[in-house]
């Protein structure tokens, strides 16, 4: 595999920045994945609403849990139609054509995911604390969305890529990412739970850090394959 | 410009390109006739740089493939039957979007010169979503001469175009050509190819059965040249 | 097309042999433990298919890395090979462990960390079966599921990871207990494992081979196929 850095004349940064730029602006016009997201997310939060019946009682146990399968159920939809643009006008070709590196194409998809995911985050945070009456903004709280984030991207991208490109598409993509995203989960889970109870930061600190781990490794490992997720 | 040597490139079990040779002067424009499922769109992509071959050497203006692929790509152009531009945002925005990704020094500046180019300077605001095949097809080939590339990949660009668009298209290649840049497009519209291109090949069963320059045969003998290539035996 | 490799003939005669040999031992030689009684005796062969369950994870793995290098499809057939023969082993060795939870546990299933791991690993092999089925070009089927195990290789020690933390931190649960800590085990109960380990590592491989020869047969009448139709 020879990386190709030296004689392409976009910087890696200014690709990434690209790709971003691009899947920001178009989404901003259209605002397909967004709404979608988002009215999915809201209604897996009323799902679960009655599907608990959560008293005051048992929500302060379940909110970690409710908001967690909450992203990760929003989140597919967004991996599946940011990766079916590319797919569907043989935009990837395009993208492949031009002289950058494969990476800094993955990581350019991958930071514009994350953004509609946290941009998902940040609505259906405010609106849970008042419908259940919780007050999630925490800065702990916060740190552990933001790191189960990161990760969920940074499967989820190199995943939702492989997905595209078979014959069961979109069904397939939540059924190869959820197996290798039980580590984020649990962790997440269980570190917004630590916050949420108000635990002492050394007991949500192996959390932590194994989010930390997850991420990095994920992060390295799609940097590595993603060259054989595109070409032929 | 191109040299390939000895090219293989197999799917799975199934030999599309079976020991190909294939070679291109700078300045030519050569027509890649032949019936589908020849491996033309195959042998483009591996010209692209999208698909590595099995076997055999390919080479673009000096440059090995696949391991100087990126040095290739910059020299590049390609427009293929699908627009590869992205419906959601403006005609201006997709070529600002693949000035940035080539690192074009002033973009701006280039992007107004392809509107005017391909005729869609009026349009630059609106969204690709809306335009019509010919106008995405006319778009698609301002992206693939936005850097200016030495050689062009041309795969069906006629398709599905009404007769404006393809006399538009025509004009394109044709003032594209006439500025010394070397052009490869497939096709299966014999006429069209034979008044447009400098030479004329044959992809059929994974090789090339037969090459003759355009200016060396009557437009009458077109037909039947490309006939008795097709139905050749293999390995002729 | 070729005959049967004479070493292949001697791998599966031999692991008949060891098997019948291990069966013996598990029922005959082994003491019966104290504590849990007869149903103990499931543990020697649940171990030994967890082994080669575990081991053929690792196989494919290694195997998904090597195709990834080579691009050589043989890597592929071995890779899917083992997979496949490591889901029904791994599948086999918990029905075992429940068998042998029932009476010892009192519960057929607990969420114990390594119940649970094994479960999700189960999981991720068959998303890579599913991933395979919905491509057809066999080359990028064969750099997907490569890409696919290699996820998965890095992804299961972090689940198990997580799971031992999670039940750590809630140590109400781990009563359940660890599923060989209480138990003492004689001289003999270690030959039988060993044993039974050894010979299922025969087992698999036998298995194994014979899994990559067809689909080694597999491609060959493909490849006639394909010839025939042109």
């Amino acid at each position: 595999m020879g990386r190709e850095t030296s004689s392409a004349p976009a910087s890696f940064i200014s690709a990434v920045r690209a790709v971003v730029w691009k899947d920001l602006a178009a989404e901003l016009r259209s605002r397909e994945l967004l709404s979608s997201m988002l009215v999915f997310a809201l209604l897996v939060v009323l799902i679960f609403n009655f599907a608990l019946e959560l008293d005051p009682q048992a929500r302060l146990t379940a909110t970690p849990g409710i908001l967690w399968a909450t992203f990760v159920f929003a989140g597919t939809l967004g991996l599946n139609r940011s990766m079916a643009i590319e797919k569907d006008r043989g935009c990837l070709d395009g993208l492949l054509l031009a002289p950058v590196d494969r990476s800094a194409i993955y990581f350019g998809k991958a930071i514009s995911n994350l953004a509609f995911m946290v941009i998902v985050e940040t609505v259906v945070l405010p609106v849970y604390s008042l419908l259940y009456n919780v007050n999630l903004f925490q800065p702990g709280l916060l740190l552990v969305i933001l790191l189960g984030s990161v990760g969920y991207a940074a499967v989820g991208t190199l995943l939702a890529s492989m997905a595209v490109q078979t014959r069961t598409r979109d069904v397939l993509l939540p059924i190869l990412l959820f197996p290798l995203l039980i580590p984020v989960l649990i962790a997440a889970v269980k570190a917004s739970a630590g916050f949420l109870a108000g635990l002492p930061l050394a007991d949500v600190a192996p959390w932590l850090n194994l989010l930390l781990a997850y991420d990095v490794i994920f992060i390295a490992i799609s940097f590595m394959v993603f060259d054989y997720v595109v070409e032929e | 410009m191109i040299e390939v040597r000895r090219l293989v490139k197999r799917f799975g079990l199934k030999t599309v390109l079976r020991g190909l040779d294939f070679q291109v002067q700078p300045g030519e424009f050569v027509a890649l006739l032949g019936p589908n499922g020849a491996g033309k769109t195959t042998f483009l992509r591996i010209l692209a740089c999208l698909s590595r071959p099995n076997l055999g050497e390919v080479s673009i203006a000096g440059c090995r493939l696949p391991g100087q692929a990126a040095a290739v790509r910059m020299r590049l152009g390609v427009v293929s039957h699908l627009p590869l531009l992205y419906g959601d945002l403006t005609a201006e925005e997709n070529l600002r979007f693949f000035a940035r990704m080539y690192g074009l020094r002033q973009p701006e500046k280039r992007i107004a010169e392809v509107l005017g180019l391909v005729g869609l300077a009026p349009r630059r605001r609106d969204l690709t979503r809306t335009f019509s095949r010919g106008m995405q097809q006319r778009l698609a080939i301002g992206r693939a001469v936005l850097h200016d590339p030495d050689l062009m990949l041309l795969d069906e660009p006629y398709t599905g175009l009404d007769q404006d668009a393809c006399a538009m298209l025509d004009t394109l290649l044709g003032q594209v050509a006439a500025r010394g840049r070397t052009l490869v497009m497939a096709s299966h519209d014999l006429e069209r190819a034979a008044g447009m291109a400098s030479r004329l090949d044959v992809l059929s069963r994974g090789v090339i059965t037969a090459s003759a320059r355009c200016d060396e045969m009557d437009p009458s003998q077109v037909q039947a040249f490309y006939r008795q290539a097709t139905e050749a035996p293999r390995g002729a | 097309m070729n005959a049967k490799p004479r070493w292949l003939m001697f791998v599966d005669a031999l692991s008949l042999i060891l098997f019948l040999a291990a069966a013996a031992m598990v029922l005959f030689y082994a003491p019966t433990e104290r504590m849990m009684g007869e149903v103990q005796r499931v543990f020697y062969f649940h171990v030994a298919t967890a082994w080669v369950g575990m081991l053929g994870f690792c196989a494919a793995g290694v195997a998904g890395i090597a195709y990834l290098r080579t691009a050589d499809l043989k890597w592929d057939r071995i890779s899917l090979a083992a997979v496949e023969i490591s889901l029904v082993f791994f599948f086999a060795a918990i029905v075992q462990g429940s068998v042998w939870a029932r009476p010892s546990w009192g519960t057929w299933w607990t969420w114990d960390s390594r119940l649970t791991t094994a479960a999700i690993v189960e999981m991720v092999y068959l998303a890579y079966l599913l991933l395979r089925q919905g491509i057809d070009d066999p080359e990028r089927r064969a750099r997907f599921g490569a890409i696919y195990t290699l996820a998965g290789f890095v992804s299961v020690p972090l689940t198990f990871i997580s799971i031992r933390l999670l039940r750590t931190i809630h140590p109400v649960l781990i009563a359940s207990g660890e599923s060989t800590g209480g138990m003492n085990m004689t001289s003999e109960m270690v030959q039988t494992m060993v044993f039974s380990v050894i010979t299922f590592s025969f087992i698999f491989v036998s298995l194994m081979a014979r899994r990559v020869q067809l689909g080694r047969l597999a491609e060959q009448v493909e490849q006639a196929r394909l010839q025939a139709v042109e």
